[in-house]
């Protein structure tokens, strides 16, 4: 399909934001570009035309089963779009709060800042909020941020944290750009064992970082011993929240003993994915590592009134220039008052409930390296299809072509050929069915035609892409590449 | 229950295909212990009550107010087709193209937003995007860090002091020289940054138009550089990119922008959009997604995410980022506008902008004790110097419906007199000559 570029013409005509220009530049001209830009000159249809065509090459929840394993690709309501496009907050500049009698003018906008961390606090059991996070990684990266501050002002010398073989993909990155010497510890059938944590466990560990379930969709039954033994040397335990629709309303990680948790809004709490992006990455804290909590917080005084505040002395600084993604959080405040307590809880219970199903149903056909009651997710294992020759990315494109996005393939690294399996709570009987019974096919496929897979897909606009030469091109724009 | 469709019977055969007896059996794992101490939320409410609630709440914000803020961050006009495209769910409920066959349309959309904005850039290459200016600046700044091996960082105090304060806490931990270069009444010190640049120096960091409004050529300023082997970074606005000297034409090795007035609402604050752009020579130091074009089995044209080397999925703690998404929709919205408003019409938002700014600059320095704080050329914002102390003005103003502008004593010890004021193709002359005489009123 043509690019936007290869349908310009000069001199035809877009959408004209204003009319009415003088001839003044009231620049002088040695600070003005020497050329135009070249960006595309098309007609309002054109435009329309490309990208609904371009929208067209594209799975996404509206129209596709999308059982992306830890992405939680759940069904994302329209009212929250309403939500959204309310002009009441697309229209506020972010500095009116910090102005001197402006906060008057964002009351609402501030309120809805509070209100949500209020909820996220009571639903994880959290201390305080910051919705400052603009996705998954970055609330990590803010983690362990506050993981060094806690430390640093308590005068321990911490410069190690652990992260699990079956931790979230993202978390090894994230300590390591904290500063942190980055220890990985193997799990043990499935889950992270306290024999094996005490073999690395010292005074010099600030904290470890644990996605419950894991990426396996196990439990860590053994949490409240682990707890215990970081306690000792004083490291926090950090909750990665890729996962928490597995537990709404059946654990609370404040509870039983988490200093920090992010959530992923845009997973749990069902707010676009928007194509990798944007997300919201809150981030909730216990009681001590509260006073550490980036700046600005939001303050309710006694007269009811929502103000800004800066005073926190010991706190990490600015991780984003104002209060977060207020555009995504405010659909995600909008979902929980819709769903409500009872509404929460029984999104996790079909949840579970949806995967404990579709991993009972496919157990014949493929392996499950640790076949017994999931959480929100499993883990198959493509190895029985890959003596045959065909691998789990050909199975991930077999599906493909039959209209289901693939699960996520290849992770966690610790299970060979694997495939992650998420079915999220919003999926009906009719839906899990036909995309087992899909694969199952696909199983079958695989003993009598294998090379039918290998080939998928064979029903989309384009088939497999060379990758290899993708890298060596270098074709990154239409002006770019390697001769 | 909302939004879940197992029917009792459903929920009976597949607890029998399970082989348990009830729900509650698959939570055996979280022991009595473990249970929630309390969860103590509102019960949930229809749709109908839940907009009404939202309504009310977005009722208590004035968004009737005539606003002259800006400091990065401006109210251009959005075309209706940027809502109506990027709006298909197609785009809006994908994910990360994981599997490029069907992604292919967030794939080329990503690729022809990597054109557009190196086009107007001037630039080789640019990434998916990231969150927003200040983690770009702060993600450029890691980039001249790797690539240099050094740890001294030139920055210009006139730079926008939300991407210094981002900066100064990201590095708490990773033992970075910062040196700032104060501005000389909002103009950035170009042979200051010059002088203060070393062997151990590993970038130098600017922007234009600056904090201040205050438009300027950094050529020399990155030839100096260049000279002592140290990345220049420049911050641009991409609207009037489309009309100001390029990054590419001044020599910086990496230009970062805050997309947000390239089709995204003000929203409070986000979500914005990161744009990132670099020379060829520094592509591998690149955080974030990049696409690339390729070929299918067929020989068709196609699109994948490409250089994954330099990722965190692959090189966990060695990565270049722990950054794994984009702004992606953030993306496509600056795609559409960029393509709905096409070279002319961005032109002509950015020279209107710049227009209406230098009526207002006019107008109200007309006004006996009101002066130009910095003087040079200036785009579509300016800083001024009032008889009085700027906050009392803005608290003054902003209670009749006008927001004149933005404090610069927020950030500036020595300015609690200066306001910065922006206008964008929105602004009406109606609106400035109101400003104008509620301002001269106020001063009397």
């Amino acid at each position: 399909m043509k690019t936007i570029f290869e349908q310009s013409v000069p001199g035809r005509e877009g959408c004209w934001p204003c009319e009415g220009l003088s001839e003044e530049t009231f620049i002088p001209k040695e600070l003005l570009r020497n050329e135009e830009a070249g960006l595309p000159s098309a007609g309002e249809l054109d435009v329309v035309r490309h990208f609904t065509k371009l929208s067209q090459r594209n799975f996404g929840v509206d129209g596709n089963f999308y059982p992306l394993g830890s992405c939680t690709m759940k069904y994302n309501p329209k009212f929250t779009e309403v939500v959204g496009a309310m002009p009441g907050f697309t229209r506020l500049h972010p500095v009116l709060p910090q102005l001197q009698g402006a906060g008057r003018l964002c009351q609402g906008a501030l309120e809805v800042i509070y209100e949500t961390e209020q909820l996220l606090c009571e639903i994880t059991g959290m201390n305080a909020y910051t919705l400052h996070p603009m996705a998954g990684a970055h609330g990590e990266l803010t983690g362990v941020m506050l993981m060094a501050a806690y430390h640093r002002d308590k005068g321990n010398k911490k410069t190690k944290v652990i992260v699990p073989d079956s931790a979230h993909g993202t978390n090894p990155a994230s300590a390591a750009i904290a500063g942190f010497e980055v220890v990985s510890i193997e799990s043990r059938d499935g889950i992270i064992a306290p024999e094996a944590l005490r073999e690395v466990l010292d005074d010099e560990v600030a904290g470890m970082m644990m996605t419950c379930p894991n990426t396996l969709g196990l439990f860590e039954k053994n949490l409240p011993e682990i707890v215990a033994m970081l306690r000792e040397v004083d490291a926090l335990l950090y909750y990665d929240g890729a996962n928490l629709n597995a537990i709404m309303g059946k654990m609370r990680v404040g509870d039983v003993g988490f200093d920090i948790v992010h959530l992923n809004l845009h997973k749990t709490f069902a707010t676009p994915h928007g194509g990798g992006g944007p997300g919201s990455g809150p981030v909730g804290v216990s009681e001590r590592v509260t006073p550490y909590l980036p700046v600005s917080r939001v303050q309710k005084l006694e007269d009811g009134q929502f103000v800004l505040d800066y005073d926190h002395p010991k706190s990490i600084g600015y991780v984003a220039p104002f209060y977060g993604n207020f555009g995504v959080f405010l659909k995600a405040y909008s979902y929980i008052l819709r769903l409500g307590k009872t509404g929460l809880a029984r999104a996790t219970e079909n949840a579970v409930l949806s995967a404990n199903y579709m991993r009972k149903r496919l157990e014949d056909a493929f392996e499950i390296p640790y076949n017994r009651t999931c959480m929100h997710e499993f883990v198959l294992s493509a190895v029985r299809q890959a003596e045959k020759g065909v691998r789990a990315l050909d199975i991930a494109k077999a599906l493909l072509d039959k209209g289901h996005h693939a699960p996520t393939i290849y992770f966690p690294l610790i299970v060979k050929e694997c495939m992650m399996i998420e079915p999220t709570e919003t999926e009906n009987k009719a839906t899990l069915d036909t995309f087992v019974d899909d694969l199952v096919a696909i199983a079958d496929m695989v003993q009598s035609d294998p090379e039918v897979i290998q080939n998928a897909p064979v029903t989309l606009p384009v088939t497999r892409l060379d990758e290899t030469k993708a890298a060596r091109g270098m074709e990154l724009t239409e002006d770019l590449a390697n001769a | 229950m909302p939004f879940v469709p197992h029917t009792p019977e459903e929920v009976r055969e597949m607890l029998a295909v399970i082989g348990v007896d009830s729900v509650d059996d698959l939570f055996a794992e979280i022991t009595e212990s473990m249970r929630p101490q309390s969860f103590d939320i509102p019960e949930g409410l229809s749709e109908m009550e839940v907009l009404a609630k939202l309504e009310g709440m977005a009722a208590k914000n004035a968004t009737d107010s005539a606003s002259f803020l800006g400091a990065g961050f401006y109210d251009h006009y959005i075309p209706a087709a940027v809502d109506a495209l990027t709006m298909r769910g197609e785009f809006y409920t994908a994910y990360t193209p994981y599997q490029p066959e069907a992604s292919q349309g967030t794939l080329q959309a990503i690729f022809e937003y990597q054109t557009a904005i190196c086009r107007l850039m001037d630039m080789d290459c640019a990434n998916a995007s990231v969150y927003d200016g200040g983690t770009a600046m702060y993600e450029a700044t890691m980039m001249a860090v790797r690539k240099t091996k050094r740890r001294k960082v030139l920055i210009s105090e006139a730079l926008n002091p939300i991407y210094r304060v981002m900066l100064d806490s990201y590095i708490t931990n990773l033992n970075l020289e910062v040196v700032c270069v104060p501005h000389k009444n909002g103009r950035t010190d170009i042979e200051g940054l010059k002088a203060a640049i070393d062997d151990k120096t590993a970038a130098v960091l600017v922007q234009n138009p600056n904090f201040f409004g205050s438009v300027n050529d950094f050529t020399e300023l990155f030839n100096a550089a260049r000279e002592k082997k140290a990345v220049s970074i420049i911050s641009s606005y991409p609207v009037l990119q489309a009309l100001l000297k390029t990054p590419g034409q001044m020599g910086a090795d990496i230009a970062v922008a805050e997309g947000q007035s390239l089709g995204l609402p003000l929203s409070f604050g986000g979500p914005y959009l990161g744009i990132m752009t670099c020379t060829k020579k520094m592509v591998r130091q690149m955080p974030g997604r990049i696409v690339g074009r390729t070929e299918d089995t067929e020989g068709r044209t196609g699109y994948v995410l490409t250089l994954q080397a330099r990722e965190q999925h692959i090189r966990r703690q060695k990565a270049t980022s722990n950054i794994c998404s984009n702004q992606s929709l953030c993306a496509l919205r600056a795609l559409v506008h960029m393509c709905a408003l096409g070279e002319m019409g961005i032109r002509r938002a950015a020279r209107l902008s710049i227009e209406r700014a230098h009526l207002c600059a006019e107008k109200l320095t007309a006004i006996p004790g009101v002066e130009m704080l910095t003087d040079g050329p200036f785009g579509n914002e300016f800083a001024i110097t009032l008889p009085v102390n700027a906050f009392e003005i803005i608290s003054t103003l902003s209670e009749r419906g006008f927001i004149p502008g933005f404090p610069l004593g927020r950030y500036y010890d020595d300015l609690d007199n200066g306001l910065l004021v922006a206008c964008t193709e929105k602004t009406s002359e109606e609106q400035i000559g109101i400003l104008a005489e509620m301002m001269r009123g106020a001063l009397k």
